[in-house]
């Protein structure tokens, strides 16, 4: 378990080091927030009938997903696998006593975890004190609030669980960004990023609910604002639950599969 | 049964042909040609425990795919690999708990972080005791003279510098096998000094087995007695280097100044002779004639004014037997 534990801080040390990207991070964040929820005020300012979702619900979803963006977002490419892959100097990663796929697990975690560290204070504190109707509101309610947190846990899990996969098929395919574009496109779409869920329409809701992306970056945010009741929110937890465990096995049994056939590029 | 056992092993790999340019690269967009290259074809070997053994032979001949194999990053597709009782690929995580590996020309160092960092991190992996490792690591730097150089990013070392902490963080565990795949290349004649004396020490004091790839033949006479030279794949000689001397000839070249024409020599253990503007070269087997025996011949046929002895390097050895080998 230590092992695992050094493994977090030294990946969490490093990426703490870079500290212009995780300004550029924050910048970016609070522009794509801001533009985000004006396109919205306007859009519920002009139209009479009520949308979907409460207004203030909905600024609170957007800027939520902009805090936590670095944590849940599904496609987040960990350059330093990639380019191990694809120069031959995984081969170093396969002489040590420790399971690949938990190794690796961990550290695009750590990387997570770091990224969001660094950026998502600034942020809060400023959509905080923005005034209305741009502010984010404090949770609904107490529990509402550690049944986010809980939600919050196995999303940032779920996408990491998600993630390794892809970095796994490089292995296979050299390179990310084909299927980075391919899966990108409909990840983003049923997780809520492009427009939240709460606009779909009723088909696509359906479909929606039955892919697991929702459980990344909506369920989370949704029950932070009260839009999602906590006797709806618990079984979805457990829904999420048993994607991580159907991504983590099939993760591993790749990952197994992979290192018996690896072949290490470049000599 | 000795230490490391290999026993036929081989091992193909498919590749991709394409021609270059667009319309070959378009074309192999639909339809894909495959070849495959047997880059171990049946090597055998034993090693006993605390042995070095120099494994060599020209680039492409299989030497970094058999290390591969070896420290189970890889799985022979035919044949049997017994190392320590352990099956490498098969025993993966138990055995390389035991092994050390030094790519030449891949870094195991976290490149943003002092090299420090990495080896506290390789301390946790292989579960060292806190005691137990600051020994080990005092001593690293110090025989490795690292000492400022563990704590500066490694982006920021030079090659020597780097190489030396990439050998330290093989070595952080005190494996009984290392496996040391061209540990010299791109450094300077300190650093190259340096690291072999090192390897002598380590295996004199910890009784490391060391399995060593290298093109400089310099590393091989100072390291390893034995040899397993390599060649598309198949072992073509295992033994010391001392006989592979013996038996490929063990030249020199004498070259001699002189006014006088020499005409006939006709002595027993001279291979050749090239006359040049003032004097001669000879090319003499020193298994047959000794070059005081040569020289004291060749004042009885002519007046030497001056001569210069060459030894023949091991590298025109090796090139004599590459060529032998056609490989």
């Amino acid at each position: 378990m230590s092992s695992y534990l050094s493994l977090f801080k030294i990946k969490f040390i490093n990426n703490l080091q870079y500290r212009s990207a995780a300004l550029a991070g924050i910048l970016t964040q609070i522009f794509f927030g801001l533009v985000f929820i004006m396109v919205y005020i306007a859009f519920y300012t002009s139209n009479d009938n009520q949308g979907p979702i409460a207004l203030s619900q909905l600024v609170t979803y957007l800027w939520l997903n902009q805090i936590f963006f670095t944590l849940v977002f599904i496609f987040q490419s960990e350059e330093q696998l990639l380019t191990m892959i694809r120069n031959g100097n995984i081969a170093y990663e396969l002489c040590r006593p420790m399971n690949f796929y938990f190794k690796w697990f961990v550290t695009l975690y750590a990387s997570r975890i770091a990224k969001v560290a660094l950026r998502f204070l600034p942020v809060i504190l400023l959509a905080l004190i923005l005034p209305s109707p741009y502010n984010l509101s404090l949770p609904y309610g107490i529990k509402e609030f550690i049944v986010f947190l809980l939600a919050l846990l196995l999303s940032s899990l779920l996408a990491t669980a998600l993630s390794i996969i892809y970095h796994l098929l490089v292995f296979y395919l050299l390179d990310e960004r084909g299927i980075l574009t391919l899966l990108g496109v409909v990840g983003e779409i049923f997780s809520g990023l492009t427009i939240p869920i709460a606009f779909f329409p009723e088909f696509l809701k359906t479909i929606a609910y039955l892919l697991p992306f929702h459980y990344i970056c909506d369920l989370p945010f949704r029950i932070y604002s009260g839009n999602i009741s906590l006797s709806v929110a618990l079984p979805n937890l457990i829904g999420g639950l048993i994607w991580l465990i159907l991504f983590g096995l099939l993760g591993y049994m790749i990952s197994k599969k992979m290192l018996k056939k690896a072949v290490i590029q470049g000599g | 049964m000795s230490f490391i056992n290999v026993e036929n092993i081989s091992k193909t790999f498919k590749v991709a042909q394409r021609k270059s340019g667009l319309k070959a690269t378009l074309k192999s967009f639909f339809k894909r040609k495959y070849f495959y290259i047997e880059a171990v074809k049946n090597i055998s070997f034993q090693i006993e425990k605390g042995d070095i053994v120099g494994y060599i032979g020209p680039n492409g001949a299989g030497k970094s795919t058999t290390i591969k194999m070896l420290s189970g990053i890889l799985l022979p597709d035919q044949g049997k690999i017994e190392i320590n009782n352990m099956i490498p690929a098969l025993d993966r995580q138990k055995y390389v708990a035991n092994i050390g590996v030094v790519f030449g020309q891949r870094s195991q160092l976290w490149w943003d972080l002092p090299a420090l960092d990495s080896f506290d991190l390789l301390k946790n992996i292989y579960k060292l005791k806190d005691d137990q490792y600051q020994k080990t690591i005092q001593e690293l730097i110090g025989l490795l003279e690292l000492d400022n150089i563990v704590q500066i990013p490694v982006r920021q070392l030079s090659l020597g510098q780097r190489m030396r902490c990439e050998i330290a963080a093989s070595l952080i565990h005190n494996p009984s096998i290392l496996f040391l795949d061209e540990p010299t290349i791109g450094l300077d004649a300190t650093s190259k000094q340096i690291v072999r004396n090192f390897i002598k020490r380590i295996n004199k004091e910890r009784k490391t087995t060391i399995i060593l790839t290298t093109h400089d033949m310099n590393d091989i006479e100072a390291l390893a007695k034995r040899i397993i030279l390599i060649g598309k794949g198949q072992v073509l000689y295992d033994g010391t280097i001392k006989h592979l001397k013996q038996k490929y000839g063990n030249y020199c070249n004498v070259i001699v100044t002189t006014k006088n024409i020499l005409k006939t020599t006709n002595k027993k253990g001279i291979i050749s002779k090239e006359k040049i503007t003032d004097g001669y070269i000879f090319k003499i087997d020193i298994n047959q004639i000794t070059v005081s025996e040569f020289l004291k011949y060749l004042a009885t046929k002519v007046k030497v004014d001056d001569v210069e002895i060459n030894n023949e390097s091991i590298d025109d050895l090796i090139i004599k037997l590459y060529k032998e080998f056609e490989i």
